[in-house]
């Protein structure tokens, strides 16, 4: 059965990274929904966060994959219930179409803001669950989306273990 | 002597050395005695350092760079060292990997090194420029572009490691020629630890424990020995384990070797071509042990209907492996020495001599229907079990046998008595066609003690033939047996088998090997007639310098017995 999983990879921020781990999910013909780099708690390690949909096998499989990888640390497979996510999305509306009290009212019921507001434009950020932005996305469609960008997924998990245990169990040194 | 002094005192005034000559005094800190390369412009820097280190590096320059990388993983194969090669920029990095993708697969330590243009001319499709990172990454275990000097030291350092490390496999540099000609205070420290990568996975103990009990319960157990039996150095360890609980053994394509085929716990080869017996009896046993092998797909057939009534006990250093294909009822995730080991001090003394019979019986069965046959044909054909037969019986025990892809590589794994370890280097994972002669080379290179005899088809030969020019050059004595069909013999089979006869491309009009032999210099003779060939295998053998030895075999020939693609273990056909 296909599911949504989160990967999480921690790896050493070195050049090429992102290519490697791509590389693995190409070969196996599983498509990266969304994508997400920055830096981990630790230091010099960076986190990659990828969504998948797949089945729990392929996603297991593919992990150790990742984690052969000669510089990963570690990979970590959650479902949806097992993480707490976050996406980012931002609208640019044109001024005409969309008005300051127009824009206050969405703002308020989707429990976004306005980030910018020009005399041309109008630029909305709304924080949520995929299902959350795309709420936003089409109740503004109506008045004209000049951009639509979201991000991909910001992730941490619910389990109380963090990543220096699991680091420390597999006797990686931190810096 | 004026000049070695006149060195030293370059040496104390200027200190910084350049990248290039830090390379090499890199390679020889790991050891390194030979290279196997072709020069090019980005990598000259490289060889002008060279030049000063003849007497400690010996090079070899092959005719094509595929040759090159065949014969470091030859070289890297009988050795238990790192095979290193060198190439240039742009073809010559590209003509390296094919090589690569074989040392993959098939867990071979390189060290690949490769020039690159000048770190400004990165990205500007600049002559000879291509993306050998991006290109080798998802086929290398580990590769890195250097752009400066200071970098070079512990780029080497590293590569060593990770390839000679766990399950071993190809690294590549990339060094750009400002690199090469850059200077650095040189200093060298060996990689003994990367902190992300963990090679040796501990050996859990209540998984050991819970493998000897399956092991004691088990009435038919069966072992599966592959190539990390070789890698890992444990052919002791697996007799050892085998001869007190009484275990058949069967060993995979790569895993040729790791046991003598004349031991008596020795019941065949697995997969699509191997015997009769150790795939029949996959689906029969009650207890499978695969000790370092990775349940290829010519091994097990249909993996629906492979092994279902087993359980499974999966030794394995690869994490990634485990599970993958089989799932394991308890899986060791270990080197298979260090296993084996802890499973033989552990497990109860056992024999399963009723067990035993079974194979002996299946094995009386092959051998009237198909060995028989096979290595003493009646017929007015040679064939290549007779000739494999009768090269088994000639040449020594240590004697190493490289065979290339196809027909004749089934027919020797099959046929070959393989004595001692590491004496099966063969193309198994990705099937290199024009392997076996540039990796012979490499062997001879690498045990210069062992007679190196090549089998290789007519096919394979032509894809790498130059290499004779190596061999001519090199002075490798190296035995090379064409088994010639003028066809492509394994496509020929399935076109006859599952094509309808509808041979599409695959005979061949062949040269006159004797007389290509002759124009590199290589002693040859051709053979067509029974009463001949063991004489002209004899001669072979005895001749100090290298030999070509052509033998026309049976036109349409086919391997038997035979798993056809798609069906189970136990639907093995015996014609």
């Amino acid at each position: 059965m296909t599911k949504q999983f989160t990967v999480s990879v921690f790896t050493e921020n070195k050049i090429g990274l992102m290519n490697r781990i791509a590389i693995i999910f190409t070969r196996r013909r599983m498509n990266i929904e969304r994508i997400t780099v920055s830096e981990s708690e630790v230091k010099g390690v960076a986190r990659i966060t990828i969504v998948v949909n797949t089945t729990r096998d392929a996603v297991d499989k593919l992990a150790r994959q990742v984690e052969k990888l000669t510089e990963v640390l570690k990979a970590f497979v959650h479902e949806d219930h097992e993480v707490i996510y976050q996406e980012m999305a931002l609208y640019k509306m044109s001024a005409k179409t969309l008005s300051h009290a127009a824009a206050a009212k969405f703002v308020k019921e989707n429990n976004a803001r306005i980030l910018v507001e020009e005399p041309e434009y109008i630029v909305i950020e709304k924080t949520g669950t995929k299902e959350e932005t795309e709420k936003l996305f089409l109740e503004l469609e109506k008045y004209g989306v000049l951009e639509f960008a979201r991000s991909g997924r910001v992730v941490v998990t619910k389990p109380m273990k963090e990543l220096k245990t699991y680091l420390k169990e597999l006797e990686i040194e931190l810096v | 002597m004026l000049e070695k002094e006149l060195s030293k005192e370059k040496a104390k005034s200027s200190k910084q050395i350049t990248g290039a000559e830090a390379l090499i005094l890199s390679l020889l800190e790991e050891g390194v005695d030979t290279v196997f390369g072709y020069p090019g412009g980005a990598i000259m820097p490289i060889y002008d350092a060279l030049y000063d280190y003849q007497d400690k590096i010996n090079h070899i320059l092959v005719r094509h760079e595929q040759g090159a990388v065949h014969a470091a993983q030859g070289y890297a194969r009988v050795s238990d060292k790192a095979g290193v090669c060198f190439a240039t920029s742009g073809p010559g990095a590209t003509n390296l990997v094919t090589g690569i993708a074989d040392a993959q697969i098939d867990s071979t330590p390189l060290v690949c090194i490769t020039g690159q243009v000048a770190s400004h001319l990165l990205g500007t499709d600049a002559f000879q420029e291509t993306d050998v990172i991006g290109i080798s990454m998802p086929i290398t275990k580990w590769n890195l572009q250097v752009t400066k000097p200071e970098d070079i030291p512990a780029a080497v350092a590293r590569a060593f490691y990770i390839a000679r490390s766990g399950r071993p496999g190809p690294v590549l540099l990339d060094i750009t020629k400002d690199a090469q000609f850059g200077k650095l205070h040189y200093k060298y420290e060996k990689c003994e630890k990367i902190r992300s990568y963990r090679p040796y996975p501990k050996l859990n103990m209540g998984d050991v424990d819970k493998a000897v009990e399956l092991i004691n319960k088990a009435k038919k157990p069966f072992i599966l020995a592959g190539h990390g039996v070789l890698i890992s150095g444990a052919e002791n360890e697996l007799r050892q384990f085998a001869e007190k609980t009484g275990i058949p053994v069967a060993v995979t394509l790569l895993g040729l070797s790791a046991i003598p085929t004349d031991h008596q716990l020795y019941v065949g080869f697995l997969g699509m071509h191997g015997n009769y017996g150790p795939n029949i009896k996959t689906n029969e046993c009650d207890l499978l042990i695969a000790v370092g092998m990775r349940f290829d797909d010519r091994v097990t057939g249909d993996i629906s209907k492979y092994a279902k009534q087993a359980k499974v006990i999966h030794i394995e250093i690869d994490p990634s492996e485990i599970n993958k294909i089989v799932k394991a009822d308890v899986a060791v995730n270990s080197d298979a020495k260090e296993a084996l080991k802890a499973l033989s001090e552990r497990v109860s003394k056992a024999s399963h001599e009723k067990w035993m019979q079974e194979f002996r019986d299946c094995k009386k069965l092959e051998y009237e229907k198909v060995e028989q046959h096979d290595l003493y044909p009646g017929g007015k054909g040679l064939k290549m079990a007779e000739v494999v037969r009768l090269i088994s019986e000639k040449a020594s025990a240590d004697a190493i046998i490289v065979t290339d892809v196809g027909q004749h590589q089934m027919v020797t794994s099959r046929y070959y008595n393989y004595r001692k370890p590491n004496t099966n280097i063969t193309s198994g994972g990705l099937g290199t066609m024009g392997f076996a002669l540039p990796a012979a080379i490499g062997a001879k290179v690498g045990k210069p003690g062992s007679d190196v005899i090549a089998i290789i088809g007519d096919g394979g030969f032509q894809m790498t033939l130059q290499e004779l020019g190596t061999i001519n050059q090199s002075k490798m004595p190296v035995k090379i047996v064409i088994l010639n069909n003028n066809f492509l013999g394994m496509v020929r089979q399935w076109q006859q088998l599952f094509y309808e006869k509808r041979y599409s491309s695959v005979e061949m009009i062949n040269p006159d090997f004797v007389m290509i032999a002759k124009g590199f210099n290589i002693e040859s003779a051709k053979v067509t007639e029974r009463s001949d060939i063991e004489a002209a295998i004899g001669k072979m053998l005895d001749h100090k310098g290298s030999y070509l030895l052509e033998v026309v075999v049976e036109k349409e020939e086919n391997v038997f017995p035979m798993v056809p693609t798609g069906a189970s273990v136990a639907e093995i056909r015996l014609e």
